[in-house]
Formats: C-alpha cells, structure tokens, sequence
C-alpha cells in the first residue's frame, strides 16, 4: 500500500490520474482508516491532501466564505467569523462523532465517503454550497447536491477530487441550522438529518429558503417543495404543517439497523420543522 | 491469649482505614498509562495469533484444509480441532452457571459444526498480524450450510432447526426421545399459586421480551502464552478468574495443572464476560505447536459476534394481589436464549423473582434454550435483570390499579429477616425496607414534574457468593506488609484489602503494599464474581492477620518467659498485660520483623478459605426521565440508588457499583440491543452500532451506601457489584408508563418502538 | 513497498521508527515505541481509549495512520504527569476514585486536560459532551465528571 502526500493540486491529480488499482484520497481518515481496518477497502494508493494549501483555506472569497476540503470541524468551530454567518454549517461539521473525530473529520471527507447519512452535507446543500473539483481536466464547479448520487458513488470522474466549497454571499437576515436526530445524544450516525437555510425580509416573512433532508433516501436530498412551502410565510403552524408534509412526501428510506422506514420519515417532518423554526430565529436576531 | 478478634460490626481495633475514601495503592499506574491490561503484554519472539471464524449461522463443518496457510512463508502453526481432543460430558458448577467441558472445547474451537456466525474454526500463529490474517485467508473450509434459529420462542418450535442432536430436555416427564433446543426446565414452587389467584382482588399479567445485550467491557480478550520444550506453560491474559482459566486449559490441553502458571493482566472490564475461556486455550495451543510464546488480542467486532453477550428472552409474569396491596400469589414463565450450547442464567432468573417479597405462594418455571448465536456468558447478576424487569412492572402495574404509593406497596409485601425465599433459603437481617425508605427520604422523591417527564421506581435482589479464595500476609524485614490476594481486581478490590489489612494489624495503610497473585503463588481461589471479592478476600485477610497476630504472641510468650494470657495484641502492637507490663515493653510488628531470622523465620499468614455466609444485597432505584413526544427519544433526567452494602470497605467503589451498574441498565433499557438479519448475521458489531451510554446521555447518579451488616461476615460486608443493574430495567419501564401511561413491555424502549406507541394512540404531539 | 521512515516529536523527545502504510498512530505507539499507555477498545474511533493530543488537537490515534505524523508532534498519557508530579487531572482522578478498572483513563486524562486547556471553568454538561467521545463501562460517567470539575478548580487556582 503506497502512501503519498503531494503539496500540489497539481501533483495530488497527477498520481490519482496515473493511478492503477484502488485509490483512495485521504483527509481526516475517520471514514477511511475505518474501513481500512474492516477489509471494506484495500487501497493500493492512498493520495493524502492535507499538505494541498488550497484544501486547508478558510477565507472570504467573493463576498463568500471559501473552505478548504480538508478543513477538520474542530478548526471551522474556532474561527471566529464562520459560525456567526453560518451556524448551521459549522454545527452540522462538529456533530460527526465525538470531539476526537471532529478534531480530524473534514466536509470534503464526509461529502466523499458517500453515505446520505453524512451529517454536514444537509446543512452544505441548504447553504447552496458549491464543490470546487480538481482533475486531470482542469478545475469545474458542482454543487454539492450533485455531488453524491447514491451510497457511495460519487459524480466525480477518475482522477477527480475535491478541492474546496463556496458558500454563497449571505443576503442580510439570513440564517441557517442543522438537526439531527439520533437515539443517543452524541456518537450515532444520524437516522434523519434536516438542513435549513432561509432569509426573511424586514416584515419577518420567509423570502428564500433551502431545505436538505439527510439519511432518508439513497442521496442527500435537496427538497425545493419543502422550501416553498414555507417561502411567503411567517412559519405560522399552517406553513410547519406544510412544510412537515412537503419534508415527509420527498423521503424514500429504507429499513436498517438504525431506523426504519416509518420512522424516518415521521422524523423527516419533525426535524424539518424544528431545523427552520431555529434557522428562522437566528435569521431575525442575525 | 486474650481475645485479640476484630468485629468490623463492631468497629476495628486499628487506625479505622476501613470505610473511608483511600487512594487506591494501584491508582498512580492508573492514571499514568503504566498499568499493563491485557494487550500490554509482549515476550520477545512472539507471533500473533489470529482465528478463522464461520461465516455462518449453522453449519456442518465437512472438512478444513491447512495446507496453504501452513506453507505460507512466516506461519508457524495452524491449529484446528484435531488439536483439541474431545471432552466427555460433565457438569460443573461455575460460580453462579453450570458449565460442561463438551461443550467449553466444543466453543473454543468448532467440531462437528459451525454453531454461530463468529464460532472459532482454525487459528494461525504468524510472524505478524499482516502475515496472520493473510494465513486466515488461505484456510479452506468445506461448510455444508444449515437451517438457522435464532429466536428463542422459533427455536422452541417443535419444527425448528436442531442445533444438538444428542441434547435431550432435562426436566421433563416422560423423557423426550426426540432431540430439540430446549435444555432444560426448571421449576420452583412454593404453596399453591392457583389458590392465590382465587384470593386476589387484583391480577395483572404480562408478557415481556428483552433482546441479548453484551457486558460491553472497554478492553477486549487478550492472551499471550509461552510454552517451553517440558510444556511448562506461562499465561497473561486479562480474566475475573486466572485460577478457572488455568483449570480450563489444563483440562482442554490435557496439562498438569501445575505445569501452567497464569498471571492476571490488569482487567478493563469483565462484568462476567470474561470468566470463561476463548483464546487462551488456542494461544497455548499455538504456542505449543509454534515452540514460541504467542499473543492473541480480540477486534471489537469479535468480542461481539464471538464472546457471551447475555440472553435475550421472552418472560410471562401473573400477579395477584388483595385490595389492601398483599401479595397473594406470583407466577413467572421465563424462556431464556443460551446461545449456540445450553447454560443460559434462567435458573438463577427463576431464583430471584420474586426474591424481594415475602409471598406465600410462587411458581415460576424456566427453559434454557439453545439457538444460533454466541453462547452466552454471565453478566452481572445473571438472569435477575431479566426476570426482575418483568416483576417490578407488573408490582407498578398493581400500584396504579390499586392507588397505592408504589415504595409503600414494596415495603408492605418486602422480604424481611426470617422471611424465607421461594428459591428455599430463610433470609438473615436484610436492607430492602431501609433502601426504600431512603429513596422516600430523598430530595428527588419530591422533586417536580412536567409533562411528558415520568417517576419510576424498582428494587432488585442478588444472592451473591462467597467461595474458595487464598490471600496472604506476608511482614517484610522492615515491619512493611505484603499483600496477595488471590481474586483479579475489577475495580478497587486493591484499597479495600489493603484498609483491610492495616485495620486488622493496626498499621499505616502505606506500609502494606498490595498484589494479585499468580496461579503458582496462592492456592485455588474462585475467579471475580458473584460480587464475591471483597467479601471473600477480606475475610481471607483477616484469617492471614489472625495467624500473624496468634505468631507473634507466641513468639514474645517465648522472648518474654510470659504466659498466653499475660499477652495480647493491640494497635499494631504485642503488648504485655498485668504485672508483665513492668517488665517488658510492648513490641510493634517492625520490631519483630527485625528479629525474625532469630525467633523461628519470616512471619506470615495465609488464609485458605471456603467463604460462607454471603449476604444477599437488595437495592431500590429511583429515575425520573423525559420523552420527547414526536420523536420517541428518551433523556434519564435524574437517577438515584440505594442499596446495601452490610459494610462498604470503601465507600467511593461501592458508590462506583451503584453507579456504574444503574448506567449498564439505562443502557440496557433504552438502546442497547443485538442486531441480527434474517441470515443470522449480526449487523451492529461495534461501538457505533451497539448504543452504550456515553457521558451526555446520562446525569449524576446519586448513590445512597445503607449499611445492614451481614452477621455472618467479621466487618459485615455485603457483596454489591451485582444487585446495582437489575432495578433500572424495572424502574425506567415505570418511569415511562408514569410519563406516556404506556407500559412498555419490549426491552429495549428505543425511538422508534417508543415513537409507534405513541402515535398509535395519537400522543406524538408537545 | 518500503516501509515509511518517520521522524516525529512523542512527549517532547524526538523519536524515529518505521512503518507501513496500514499502520495506525496507535499501532506505533503501542507495537513500535512500546508506549501502551493508549488503549485499542474498538480500532474504529468509537471509544476514545486511544486518544492523544496531535500538534495539540484532541484525535483518536486509531483514526491516524502512522506515516502521517512525519515532523509532527504527539503527546500520550505518558507525558502529562510531569516527572514524579502528577497533573491535577491525574490527582483528581484518584481522589475521587473516578476509575474502577482503568482501561478507558488515560483517554479520559488526555481527554480532560485537553478540555481544561481549551475552556478552564466548564459546566457539566460542557464535559459530558466534549467527553462524549470516551466510552466508560465501569463508573457511569458520575465520578469522572466530578473528578474534572474539581480539576478545573484547582487548576484555576494555580
């Protein structure tokens, strides 16, 4: 098994390109060094990026915050702007496991190890996030919606990885938040995720907003009708109610160790709920 | 020679290190990082061990071939049952199980069939852990895959697959002719239930499931064996019984047993888990063959799909009572899942519940039951838990239809001193009454509650056990004590002895210096269980003390021309009493240790003992949890248990057992669970996935030390690490009927199941 | 493949080994260095009983492969007592008897005192859940929780 660690965008797609046999890229490693051990994958190649200046930035970019790939949680926690202009984000990022994992776990990590579990990918979608993708080709944008297509297949083509994301420029009263729920209060994967972004206007009304759903159907899903149930609204119990049912209908989940079918999409509109009622208070007092 | 005996009931004749808070003498390695467990230990040249396990649930092991990984370059032995020759059936008592050497030999390493997904089937010895689990790989094994039953009601039908077929049911009349996976029945009965029930103006019955749980100890099954050329064997592994395991391998291999010398590692955890054998057998085995020490360590996935979780089982329970609250009558019918061989807890199940009243008429009935999972192994108060859930449901049940206080329905029915137990003995002075009465007294009795938040209370028994155990004294030239103590400390044993020790010679508790020794240091004693150890040991102590006390009289009746009774000891010292007292001074232990060579040789004690008189201890739990309506989720919002202790040697560690016993059980109630798929497979082998407490799941825990002395132990001790996880099975169901007036009957009360029985009946909203 | 060459810095002195790639941080540490302080309960970072501080970041050495921590610094249990002086932690742990059997303690040492450095004064709910990432069996959290509160006192105390 080869281990490399390039400091370049370039020489990092260089070796995934040239790569025969099973490849993995590495950031954090705690979905990784995981399998590894569970003989769930036996790379031959192992491209590590965490010395790829590009994939360790967190900075504005564009009126936007641009985040390295293979930035941790911990370090998305301690900045001290991020978490005021995107909580939902940052808090969805240190939910992943305990404070060990968040001190290595990266949302490049959790978006590519391809689980539509993954707890900060509902809340990178309801931001609008943008992947940045390097590879032999050269550089293209994709947003992180359509990044993961079903468990563990990615829309990324040999050679390809991901380099960083965009978060879009914040309009003013906008907030976001992520829930999650699990049956312990820390350490499960999460059986429903729900992702929340929205704006309201200066009569408190919803004037855009983005709604993911987490661990209920083969991908992370971006639910447009669950947004426009509550956009033009004060989140009044009406528009809970809708948006409650727009959350239950997009779920197509399955049966597994974790939840079941029924359950997760009863928990799909309750999360949903709570996550914009939360992203909405925010919102007001941002 | 005056009476020189201490009564801990009636206070200590030393410094009264005994019932204070200590610093453990094994603590500083602890907390550093020095102390070694299990897996610290390595001997040069050493291979790694690892084992090939069945893939399948049930099957016909046809043939193994070894050949490839033998000649795999860096293999050094490859073991398979032809390694092991077979055991005849016998039945052993282990503890608080029965145990059969046809069926250990037959779990340590398959024969005739795989019997469990996990089940050992071969094991290699490597240069390393690389080339081993490569050797595993080139094992060939030929399965003929059979029918699997893995549920203990399915494995009962009469149609259902057959694990044994010579395994007939014990306990029936007619024999059968016809083999099954029922074991056995058991029964104990006492007056005469179905007249009981007549009496009754209330009768509640239900039926109960729980799911197997694992001991989830933090360290998992290590072992490192070194055979010489003679097959004299050294062992370390970490086990709650290094005397058992050195008899199990000496017996499965076929060994003297004093050829083997066992040396217990520090042991992360055991709660009964690891008082039976899985790789030390096949490390010996190995290391045999290779003609190098060998070390095996277990992956988390293999202690779980590969050592004895607890059972799963399905429990009925009928109760009657009269208007006024009396017990007039309990009936139980418990169906306990033993895994892949016989031996599930049901019998001690059947024992205890009912074991905290005093009724007049009882029966309770128990299959053992065989089915395709890990066999399983004892863990902590074996089979109570599960049967005691299913009482002290139904016991709050009564309550609510009879609208009494469900502490003082408890205390009207509770066993008593002279009350006699349906399993048959009369009980000595108990502390069930003042444990009730302590959670009355308690702050969090009184405490508000909102909606959706709920009070739950149960109690709980254990018998505990007493046994062979070794300990022994030994005064070291400069008047400082060495200690060992024959039973592996689980957590704390070490401070309890050592106060022990310096209370009964009255010296400072630094001076003695305590160790668990190896096989081939102390005589047989009995593993770490049946909350036995501070009990037992501290009892051997004090035999050790007394013969050095009675050594060193003698010695100054000798040094002093004195007579015995002109001379006792007191306060660390040999004094001399009366007229002597002008002629001589009294003589500290340091002083005689001086002169030791001078008057007869080193001076010691060795308490070799049989320990009777073990104490049941009862407890009582209190919780008060909140559900979240339209999730299911449940959060334990305040907890508190009291229990007795007889005497708690050291407070902080019987406080520890309450503690860490309640936070077992919340587990056990609320998340963990085994997982199995149709195919048999377990699918939650891990941490991730077999949902233990962590820390923000749980609050403090209050724990109220009573102390009712045992008489029959010199300082009063009650064993107490096991009564602590059999009320939070009782007490949260409680706590969840009070806050939903649902009565979960299913075990675990997880989101999902909780979630469905709320919004069956339209309760899923704030 | 060869094996990796690492030069790193483990409780303040310099050490060098060799590794494969599969080889995790705590493979090294315990296989490599003979440093057995760190504990394997899982291999899989659900524990906590292999936790170590990495250029000062809390991780599981589980979840770190060895050949990663080239020029990088790593502190285990068995540098936090300082000479025969045991940290606060460590004390605390003791007197309040807030272990039973040990195996999970030195992850909830190093656990702690990375807490304590990141935030002096924590409420109980601030520890459970930074602490959530370490499994105890034995205690029922309870004693722990209160050993690190007491820590944190003395510590502020100086």
């Amino acid at each position: 098994m080869r281990y490399e660690a390039p400091d370049s965008l370039d020489g990092a797609v260089a070796l995934l390109a040239d790569a025969i046999g099973e490849t993995r890229v590495l950031a954090g490693g705690t979905d990784l060094l995981v399998q590894m051990r569970a003989d769930v994958v036996g790379p031959e190649l192992i491209v590590d990026i965490k010395k790829i200046p590009e994939t360790r930035v967190v900075a504005e970019d564009k009126g936007g915050w641009r985040i390295g790939a293979a930035v941790t949680g911990a370090e998305l926690k301690e900045h001290p702007r991020l978490k005021q202009v995107w909580p939902g984000v940052v808090e969805a990022a240190n939910l992943i496991g305990s404070t060990q994992v968040q001190g290595r776990a990266t949302l490049g990590g959790n978006l590519c190890n391809g689980s539509p579990a993954a707890d900060s990918v509902p809340a990178l979608i309801a931001a609008g996030a943008v992947a940045t993708l390097a590879g032999p080709r050269g550089r293209r944008d994709l947003p992180v919606e359509n990044v993961m297509l079903a468990p563990r297949k990615l829309a990324l083509t040999k050679g390809e990885f991901v380099v960083s994301f965009l978060l879009p420029p914040r309009l003013p009263r906008s907030s976001d938040a992520y829930l999650r729920f699990i049956p312990r209060t820390e350490m499960d994967i999460a059986v429903v995720g729900a992702g929340v972004s929205l704006t309201v206007d200066e009569t408190g009304t919803i004037s855009a907003a983005r709604v993911s759903l987490g661990a209920v159907a083969p991908r992370v899903l971006l639910v447009p009708d669950a947004a426009a149930a509550i956009v033009g609204s004060r989140l009044d119990r009406a528009a809970q109610d809708r948006l409650e049912a727009a959350a239950r209908a997009a779920c197509s989940p399955i049966d597994d160790k974790r939840g079941t079918v029924e359950f997760r999409i009863q928990i799909a509109g309750v999360l949903a709920r709570r996550a914009a009622l939360i992203a909405l208070d925010r919102a007001r007092t941002s | 020679m005056a009476e020189n005996g201490t009564n801990g009931t009636n206070g200590t004749n030393g410094q009264g290190y005994v019932g204070t808070r200590t610093i453990r003498p094994d603590g500083v390695d602890k907390v550093t990082g020095r102390a070694r467990f299990g897996a610290d230990f390595n001997l040069p040249g050493q291979l790694i061990g690892r084992v090939l396990r069945s893939p399948h649930p049930h099957a016909r092991i046809v043939r193994i071939d070894t050949s490839k990984a033998e000649a795999l370059p860096g293999v050094k032995a490859v073991i398979t049952r032809d390694d092991f020759g077979d055991q005849p059936s016998e039945f052993i008592p282990a503890g608080e199980m029965m145990m059969n050497y046809k069926d250990v030999v037959r779990n340590v390493m398959a024969r005739e069939k795989a019997l469990y997904e996990g089940h050992a089937v071969a094991a290699v010895a490597a240069i390393s852990a690389a080339v081993a689990r490569r050797a595993l790989k080139l094992i060939d094994v030929q399965y003929e895959v059979l029918p699997h039953v893995i549920d203990v009601v399915e494995a009962m039908r009469p149609d259902a697959p057959v694990l044994h077929d010579d395994l007939f049911t014990a306990g029936v009349e007619p024999k059968p002719d016809k083999p099954s996976n029922i074991a056995k029945r058991v029964e104990i009965a006492v007056g005469d239930v179905e007249a009981g029930f007549k009496k009754a103006d209330v009768i509640v019955e239900r039926e109960f499931k729980t799911a197997p749980v694992h001991q989830g100890y933090i360290e998992p099954h290590a072992a490192l064996a070194s055979v010489s050329e003679d097959g004299s064997t050294e062992l370390w592994c970490c086990t709650q019984g290094h005397f058992i395991v050195r008899a199990h391998c000496a017996r499965l291999l076929g060994m003297d047993i004093a050829k083997i010398r066992v040396t217990a590692s520090e042991i992360g955890g055991g709660f009964g888990g690891k008082t039976v054998v899985y790789l030390e057998p096949l490390a010996i085995a190995l290391s045999r063959k290779a003609k190098r020490p060998v070390k095996m360590v277990m992956s988390r996935e293999e202690v779980f799909k590969a050592s004895g979780p607890t059972s799963g089982a399905t429990v009925r329970v009928k109760m009657g009572a009269t208007k006024d609250g009396k017990f007039v009558a309990g009936f139980g019918e418990l169906k306990y899942q033993a895994g892949a061989f016989q031996g599930s807890p049901v019998q001690p199940g059947v024992f205890c519940a009912y074991a905290p009243y005093d009724m007049e008429n009882v029966k309770v009935i128990g299959y053992d039951v065989v089915s395709n999972r890990p066999k399983v192994a004892a863990y902590r108060a074996p089979g109570a838990p599960i049967s005691e859930f299913a009482v002290e449901s139904v016991v709050d049940e009564i309550a609510k239809k009879l609208g009494l206080d469900p502490i003082d329905l408890r205390m009207m029915n509770a066993a008593r001193e002279g009350t006699k137990a349906a399993y048959g003995p009369k009980f000595g002075p108990i502390g069930l009454e003042q444990t009730l009465n302590s959670i009355k007294k308690t702050e969090h009795w009184n405490m508000p509650l909102r909606k959706w938040q709920g009070r739950g209370v149960a109690s709980g028994f254990w018998f505990n056990i007493g046994g062979e155990t070794c300990a022994s004294l030994t005064i070291n030239e400069d008047g400082t004590v060495s200690l060992m103590a024959g039973t592996p400390d689980v957590g704390g044993l070490r401070a309890a002895l050592t106060s022990v020790a310096a209370d009964e010679l009255g010296i400072p508790y630094e001076k003695v210096r305590p160790i668990i020794g190896d096989t081939g240091s102390l005589g047989f004693t009995f593993l770490t269980g049946g909350s036995r150890s501070a009990f037992s040991g501290s009892m051997a102590i004090v035999e050790a003390a007394k013969q050095i006390k009675a050594e060193l009289c003698a010695r100054a009746a000798k040094l002093w021309e004195a007579k015995p009774d002109q001379i006792e000891f007191k306060d660390g010292h040999v004094r001399p009493l009366g007229a002597l007292a002008e002629k001589v001074k009294p003589m500290s232990i340091a002083d005689f240790a001086k002169i030791a060579g001078k008057t007869g040789g080193p001076i010691g004690g060795y308490g070799r003992i049989n320990a009777q008189g073990a104490g049941p201890s009862l407890g009582t739990h209190l919780v008060d949890l909140e559900v979240d309506p339209e999730t299911g989720r449940v959060t334990i919002l305040r907890y508190t248990v009291a229990q007795d202790a007889g005497k708690a040697l050291h407070p902080a560690y019987v406080e520890g057992q309450f503690q860490g016993g309640a936070v077992q059980g919340i587990g056990w109630a609320l998340n963990e669970e085994y997982i199995y798929g149709a195919d048999g497979k377990l699918q939650n082998a891990g941490f991730l996935d077999y949902r233990m407490p962590v820390a923000s799941d749980v609050p403090m825990i209050d724990a109220i030390v009573v102390e009712v002395p045992n008489p029959k132990h010199p300082y009063g001790v009650r064993g107490v690490g096991e009564t602590p996880i059999v009320p939070p099975l009782g007490a949260i169901a409680n706590a969840m009927e009070n806050a939903t007036g649902i009565r979960f009957t299913e075990l675990p009360m997880s989101p999902p199941k909780v979630l469905k029985a709320l919004k069956e009946r339209g309760l899923n909203k704030v | 493949m060869a094996k990796h060459h690492i030069e790193a810095t483990v409780n303040g002195d310099a050490v060098e080994f060799l590794c494969e790639t599969e080889d995790t941080l705590l493979d090294v540490l315990r296989d490599t260095l003979q440093l057995t302080g760190s504990k394997e309960g899982c291999a899989s970072g659900d524990c906590g009983a292999c936790s170590v501080m990495l250029d000062g970041r809390l991780v599981c050495s589980c979840l770190v492969l060895g050949c990663e921590v080239g020029g990088r610094r790593v502190d285990t249990i068995e540098g936090v007592a300082k000479g025969q002086t045991l940290h606060p932690l460590q004390q605390k742990f003791l007197e309040h008897a807030a272990l039973q059997c040990g195996i999970c303690t030195p992850g909830f040492i190093v656990a702690g005192k990375a807490l304590l450095e990141q935030n002096p004064n924590p409420t109980d709910t601030e520890i459970r859940y930074w602490l959530a990432g370490n499994l105890c069996r034995c205690t029922g959290y309870d004693k722990i929780v209160t050993a690190v509160k007491d820590a944190a006192v003395a510590m502020r105390k100086g």
